[in-house]
């Protein structure tokens, strides 16, 4: 495995003192593969921003140490610093575009800030609008753009200095499910096209889901787990992981109706990235002849494959039969949940 | 003119010395002219070096704070902080008469017109600060943390970010500034200072003529709407979160 281009090691972060101390970050070690397009979820409040801050040290962290392309950014000084955040973009869930100026002098901005020669600068700015195709608002303001249109922007804005590492703060939480599709797949597109590291930041799982390779949870400052995307979200292992997949939990009352049932079973049926259009349940019941009743379910489909897991109840006639056909299936694992027998 | 004027203001009542006295103020223009130039132009420069003075002190009121962009020592913010209340504080008049020798120093006299220059700026100063700092504040958390993002140095967010994103709410407050230091410069006429509010208090109130103080003090008004509308159409003119005309203009 390459070096990595991000990497925290040990970040703690601490707000206040004495005894308003407040942990935003315990103990956090991450490293982020050049290229990848990296995910951070967590709920609110879980420390996902202040994480990210703490990459480019707009939050400087109380302990630990923050490795961006070779270089320990907490170890540089004020003019050091700024010159390593020009190579770290960021984009915000607010935009935070510069409302007076048009679009075209709001991505001229950081090549103003670098001093690069006003023509070039103004050259680079439209190359850019055509990158996030918006040349036609060029001389539009922020107050006459959507939402959709001013993270395009902001992208932009961005990009103008040839970042290496991009970073998404809830960048499509401001935005409709369409048009978070499309600043996703804009990401997604900069990310391959121009081999931009990208951390993304995000409370919803479908924004992982669509573009990350790797996911961390973070669970009140703590790191919960960290994986590929399949493994996380089809078994989650801790709490954490668990209620982010599953947030309306797995409806274990309604088992309870089983119970009395002869040899009657109850088995979690776990999706690990089969085609998501095999019918399992329906094929049980034409193959087998059992008559599965669904008791939960929680799959997903990500890239046309199938994650998550389903439970099933069988009937005692025929249980061990249809649990063996499951067995046999490809991508598919099964397990007896024997507790709601008793 | 004078002569209707003068038999106006004895058909009123006036005395018949006071209503010649009163008429020939109000016709002789040029005189009047100068009196309402002498209102405007200390004020003006007064409004010009409060701002020199005050626009900085209130950069550095924002940026200096705690968690500001470039905060510095707590000990110098509570110490320029309580000098620009105390300032605040000490009533015109008598900061007036305590400027006095400063004024002397400064443009060699301590009457006359030229002479309130010293005491509207050293009042106006702290008041200009604090508008700037009220304008500033109102600048997205955002926007700044953006511009840190990208590696602006504190002065490039100054120049750059906090006062092109403020302007709109800075010229008001110039606008408000402008407007208040009017009303100090007419103050000032009660302790030598020239202008339209030197004849509204030395023949209005020390003559009984009350007919020149109601036309100074509409003459006034009428200032205090120029400078307001004057503002109020830069501030709109200059905001592109706004502005409508532009709206059309970008969609032709």
């Amino acid at each position: 495995m390459a070096e990595p281009i991000i990497q925290l090691k040990n970040v703690t972060k601490r707000f206040g003192a004495g005894e308003e101390e407040v942990a935003a970050l315990e103990d956090i070690s991450i490293a982020v593969q050049p290229g990848e397009i990296f995910g951070v979820i967590g709920l609110s409040g879980a420390g996902k921003s202040t994480l990210v801050r703490c990459i480019n040290l707009l939050e400087r962290p109380t302990s630990g140490s923050v490795i961006v392309d070779g270089q320990d950014m907490t170890a540089l000084s004020g003019v050091q610093l700024r010159r390593a955040r020009k190579s770290i973009g960021m984009i915000f869930q607010g935009f935070n575009l510069l409302m007076q100026r048009t679009a075209l002098d709001n991505i001229c901005f950081p090549m103003e800030i670098a001093k690069t020669p006003r023509k070039e600068a103004v050259d680079r700015a439209k190359e850019l609008l055509e990158i996030v195709d918006l040349s036609s608002r060029a001389n539009a303001y922020p107050a006459q753009l959507s939402g959709g249109q001013k993270q395009r922007v902001a992208i932009a804005r961005t990009l103008a200095t040839n970042p290496k590492v991009l970073l998404c703060d809830e960048a499509t939480s401001a935005l409709d499910p369409k048009t978070t599709r499309s600043i996703l797949r804009l990401i997604q597109d900069i990310n391959r096209r121009l081999g931009i590291t990208v951390v993304v930041i995000t409370h919803e799982m479908k924004v992982i889901e669509e573009i990350c390779a790797r996911v961390a949870i973070l669970d009140h400052g703590h790191l919960a787990e960290t994986g590929t995307v399949e493994e996380v979200f089809s078994h989650p292992k801790t709490e954490a992981g668990r209620r982010l997949v599953y947030p309306d939990g797995v409806p274990y009352d309604m088992l309870s109706q089983q119970r009395d049932k002869k040899g009657a079973l109850v088995i979690r049926v776990a999706f690990n990235g089969g085609t998501a259009y095999q019918p399992l349940v329906a094929s049980l019941a034409i193959d087998c002849g059992v008559k599965a009743n669904i008791l939960g379910a929680d799959t997903r489909n990500i890239d046309g494959r199938a994650f998550g897991t389903m439970l099933l109840g069988l009937p005692g006639e025929g249980a061990e039969k249809a649990l063996a056909y499951i067995a046999a299936q490809k991508d598919i694992t099964v397990e007896e949940v024997p507790d709601y027998h008793v | 003119m004078y002569d209707t004027l003068v038999s106006l203001f004895e058909s009123w009542g006036i005395s018949s010395s006071n209503a010649v006295s009163q008429a020939e103020f109000l016709t002789d223009l040029p005189a009047l002219g100068f009196a309402i130039w002498e209102t405007v132009y200390a004020p003006a420069l007064a409004t010009l070096f409060a701002y020199v003075i005050g626009l900085p002190l209130g950069i550095i009121l924002v940026t200096g704070e705690a968690g500001g962009i470039r905060p510095l020592p707590g000990m110098l913010m509570r110490g320029l902080n309580t000098v620009i209340n105390l300032l605040r504080s000490v009533p015109f008049l008598i900061l007036m008469l305590v400027v006095m020798p400063v004024s002397r120093l400064i443009v060699g006299t301590s009457v006359g017109t030229t002479a309130t220059i010293v005491p509207l700026t050293v009042a106006a100063a702290p008041y200009v600060a604090r508008l700037v700092e009220i304008s500033l504040r109102e600048m997205d958390r955002g926007v700044i943390e953006a511009a840190q993002a990208m590696g602006c140095s504190p002065w490039q967010i100054v120049t750059k970010v906090l006062l092109p994103e403020c302007r709109p709410s800075l010229i008001n407050g110039a606008a408000n500034a402008s407007i208040t230091i009017l009303g100090y410069g007419a103050m000032a006429g009660a302790v030598g200072g020239g202008g339209l509010g030197a004849s509204a208090i030395m023949r209005g109130h020390g003559r009984s003529q009350f007919v020149v103080m109601y036309v100074v003090v509409i003459l006034l008004v009428i200032l205090v709407q120029i400078l307001q509308s004057i503002g109020t159409a830069l501030s709109i003119r200059s905001d592109r979160r706004i502005n409508k005309t532009q709206t059309k203009r970008s969609k032709k």
